[in-house]
């Protein structure tokens, strides 16, 4: 199993490394969508509150991109089909995505986060660093676990691209809502305030409930 | 339920959409998660008969959820004045689980293959039906709740609110267990004409049904 999903993490970085297909369009994405927070909420900088609901926005719209992009490899070249016939689990497959996922959202905050302190935010980002971290990474595993179920979920029926955002983007309202309530006091106007841990518990709930679904349901979606 | 239930003495007769919208949304709810519990037994089983009971349910308790936000909404103007208020957590809950299910329909329509169209609804089934329950507590959480109570409202006249609010709930169930009686039978009835009319027409029995369609066909 280990083995299996090292193999496939290798493989999912490797083609990105070549194609450079998701992170550079996700990252374009984000610092346009902060351009047009900029223009659309006529504001030069924002802090608090309306800072936390950009960035998370943004950061869910930019992941639906990636999320969209998962499995096209292999839907278009038969990838499925050598997965199948391939005696390995096919739980390594969902967690060889999910992690890939991880990586690419990871990968596009460490641009995303540094150029939305830069470009909007009004208070410094420097000490709520640690902290935003933490959030960052807690909202993004239920990202990840999510958005694999539903690309594959997704990646079998006719209007792809209408059924990723569909699904998605209800079914990460609590992350959302955890993860901007949680950053808000982070970028408040007058240093940051403590972190509140309540929303963090919601966070964690929510990557482990969905992870165990994830597991759960997995392998029907890849039977054929 | 108009003459018994007692006037609530803060919002006089508009109290008592209560008596529907809530219910209905309880109804909604329990409708959803069994949506899910019934697709993981089409999951275990692979039996397409509860791939349509969780359609049907599902189906229903969309069909409830639309009357949860329209009888929400009108309470909320009529008590709070405003046709949407944010800070009601049953109203918002039920515009993201209803928006989350609105996908089941174009979901099932966009698969072709209706073994894979089955097991595909059941996944999403199962995970907008722990969803529901979750995404009630995050917003629940969110907000001071102003929702109010069945034991917190000052009421005036005779009649209990509890007996009334029981007996709502009650033919609410039953009407929505009927209501998915009736669509089973429907389409069972359906199919089964179209079988038997495709064999007066002298065709192969084995052709897949002309059309694409987002219910199961058993």
């Amino acid at each position: 199993m280990r083995a299996t999903v090292a193999a496939l993490l290798r493989k999912e970085l490797a083609l990105e490394l070549r194609t450079r297909e998701s992170v550079p369009a996700m990252v374009l994405f984000t610092v346009t969508t902060y351009v047009l927070f900029h223009f659309g909420l006529d504001r030069d900088t924002v802090e608090g509150d309306l800072a936390a609901g950009v960035l998370w926005v943004t950061l869910l719209f930019a992941a639906v991109l990636g999320i969209n992009r998962l499995f096209v490899a292999e839907h278009e070249q038969g990838g499925f089909d050598g997965f199948l016939l391939a005696p390995v689990d096919r739980t390594a497959l969902l967690v060889a995505k999910a992690v890939t996922l991880l990586c690419f959202l990871c990968a596009v905050e460490l641009i995303a986060v540094p150029a939305f302190g830069l470009l909007l935010l009004g208070p410094s980002l420097g000490q709520a660093l640690p902290e935003l971290a933490l959030v960052v990474v807690l909202a993004d595993v239920g990202i990840a676990a999510v958005g694999t179920l539903v690309a594959a979920l997704a990646i079998q029926t006719r209007a792809r691209d209408l059924i990723v955002p569909l699904l998605v983007l209800p079914l990460l309202v609590p992350v959302v809502l955890g993860a901007s309530r949680a950053t808000a006091p982070l970028l408040a106007q007058g240093g940051a305030e403590a972190l509140p841990g309540d929303w963090l518990a919601l966070l964690a709930l929510y990557d482990l409930l969905f992870a165990l679904i994830a597991y759960a349901v997995f392998d029907f979606l890849l039977e054929d | 339920m108009l003459t018994y239930a007692p006037v609530d003495a803060d919002q006089g007769v508009i109290q008592k959409i209560f008596y529907v919208h809530v219910p209905l949304a309880i109804v909604a709810l329990c409708g959803f998660v069994a949506g899910g519990v019934l697709a993981i037994q089409h999951l275990r089983t692979r039996d397409r008969r509860w791939d349509m009971r969780s359609y049907v349910t599902i189906h229903l308790s969309i069909v409830l959820a639309v009357g949860v936000l329209v009888t929400g909404s009108i309470w909320a103007r009529a008590s709070w004045g405003h046709w949407w208020v944010w800070d009601e957590p049953m109203l918002v809950v039920f515009l993201i689980v209803f928006l989350l299910y609105a996908t089941y329909q174009p979901l099932r329509f966009s698969i072709e293959d209706p073994e894979r169209q089955a097991r595909y609804a059941s996944v999403f089934a199962i995970v907008a039906g722990a969803f529901v329950p979750l995404c009630f507590g995050a917003v629940r959480m969110a907000q001071s709740v102003t929702h109010p109570e069945t034991g917190t409202m000052t009421t005036s006249g005779p009649g209990s609110v509890t007996v009334t609010f029981l007996v709502s709930l009650t033919g609410m169930a039953l009407l929505f267990v009927t209501l998915c009686k009736y669509e089973m039978a429907s389409k069972n009835v359906t199919s089964q004409l179209r079988r038997l009319r495709r064999r007066l027409e002298g065709g192969d029995d084995g052709l897949p049904a002309a059309g694409r369609s987002a219910a199961p066909q058993p």
